[in-house]
């Protein structure tokens, strides 16, 4: 049972790399340049390697000969715990850059907390994992600033995005309660604590993007607890196919 | 800071060590990449431990399969662990490694002060690896390789990798 929790509380922090990663891996070779192409996959290629690491320790904890890939790849819509921003499909580049940016400020103070958790494994993967999100994050950033102090085109584009894609950031910072008991023991990290640091630096740089912050009241919940969008159907059935068709097929 | 990592590998195993390169960068051995951590004879057995450059690193099983089959021409069992704590740091790159990446063609890390002031275009400080000049921009943060950045050289115009910093 205890483990049950801790392994629900991995997946509540690989599921989010995991499906991000296959956002952006889904732009291998179709990136508006080839140096964004390649930052993108670059991008994926990091949060993949974050995911297994992840997965290995999860499986581990999981027992019965479950591996990686079963974690990855076998679970059903409603198990997956990530957030409802990182499923958002890749309408456009600035939608892309906007999803990436909002969740790279997050996932950059998620692993600042979580190195210090009190379980080992998972302090080392933040450790590791810090040093690559802190190049996800400065990139999109970057972005955010080049497409908002842009064109007119491009800045109607990426303002679109951001008011479109503010009502999934509150999910960010929603502890569920199955996850009290890993906080309180110093594995998790409490995200509510998260939340100040967040807006602050996001709105520093949307500011320095000349972009408006959205007024939004109404923010959108329910991936953390396996309720997620319509895209999410159509992102698992490309994740999952090969394996649901050639059950424990390997490369 | 710099490496401790010595202590902890049997120098008799170096020699085929130094023998396996990165399969992405030929020139650098797993030595002098640093990501050996562990080298020891236990029983009859050899164990290695290597960690990840970067986490979805492709390079790693090649490397971890390399190091097995190197051993084994030597008649030596040998498995490998790969270890994330404590994690990589370019610093672990040895001087050897250092030469060996410009001899082939990526700039080697700056220290972490100047590769900033270097990623965010405030200083040209990174050499250009076909005509020596630090008349250079940086292109792309992400180069072929999670690793590297793409340069350009704005003398000689010619393209070029970096391989940057990670502390
Ligand atoms: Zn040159």
């Amino acid at each position: 049972m205890k483990n049950d929790n801790l392994i629900q509380y991995i997946f509540s922090i690989a599921d989010n790399a995991l499906i991000l990663g296959q956002r952006l891996s889904e732009l291998c070779g179709h990136g508006p340049s080839l140096e964004t192409d390649i930052a993108m996959t670059n991008m994926a290629l990091d949060l993949l390697g974050q995911t297994r690491s992840y997965f290995q320790y999860a499986a581990k904890l999981t027992g019965e000969d479950k591996t990686e890939d079963d974690l990855a790849y076998l679970r059903t819509e409603r198990q997956y715990r990530n957030v409802l921003l990182v499923e958002q499909p890749n309408v456009h580049f600035g939608y892309i850059i906007t999803r990436q940016f909002l969740f790279d400020a997050f996932h950059l103070l998620l692993l600042q907390k979580l190195q210090n958790s009190t379980d080992e494994t998972l302090s080392a993967i933040a450790k590791k994992s810090i040093k690559e999100v802190s190049y996800h994050f400065r990139f999109s950033s970057d972005w955010m600033k080049r497409l908002g102090d842009g064109t007119e085109e491009s800045h109607a584009k990426v303002q679109e995005a951001v008011n479109n894609l503010w009502t999934y950031t509150d999910e960010l910072f929603h502890n569920l309660d199955s996850d009290n008991e890993i906080i309180t023991q110093g594995v998790g990290v409490d995200l509510s604590e998260l939340k100040d640091s967040y807006y602050e630096k996001v709105k520093e740089v949307l500011t320095d993007a000349t972009l408006v912050i959205p007024e939004t009241k109404y923010f959108q919940k329910g991936g953390k607890k396996g309720i997620h969008t319509e895209h999410m159907g159509y992102l698992l059935a490309d994740l999952q196919y090969m394996q649901r068709t050639y059950p424990n097929m390997k490369w | 800071m710099t490496i401790k990592l010595k202590q902890h590998i049997d120098p008799s195993l170096t020699p085929v060590l130094e023998e396996v390169y990165d399969p992405e960068i030929p020139v650098l051995s797993l030595m002098d990449m640093g990501v050996v951590r562990y080298a020891q004879i236990i029983g009859d057995k050899v164990h290695i431990k290597i960690t990840p450059t970067y986490s979805g690193c492709p390079a790693m099983d090649v490397m971890a399969e390399d190091i097995v089959k190197a051993f084994a021409e030597k008649n030596m069992d040998a498995e490998v662990e790969l270890v994330l704590s404590p994690a990589w740091t370019t610093d672990w790159i040895t001087e050897r490694g250092k030469k060996a990446l410009e001899k082939y063609g990526i700039a080697a890390p700056l220290e972490e002060k100047l590769d900033k002031a270097a990623l965010l275009g405030n200083e040209k400080i990174v050499r250009c690896t076909h005509c020596g000049s630090t008349n250079t921009k940086m292109i792309s943060q992400f180069g072929s390789t999670a690793c590297k950045a793409l340069f350009q050289c704005d003398d000689c115009q010619e393209p070029f990798d970096y391989f940057k910093c990670l502390k």
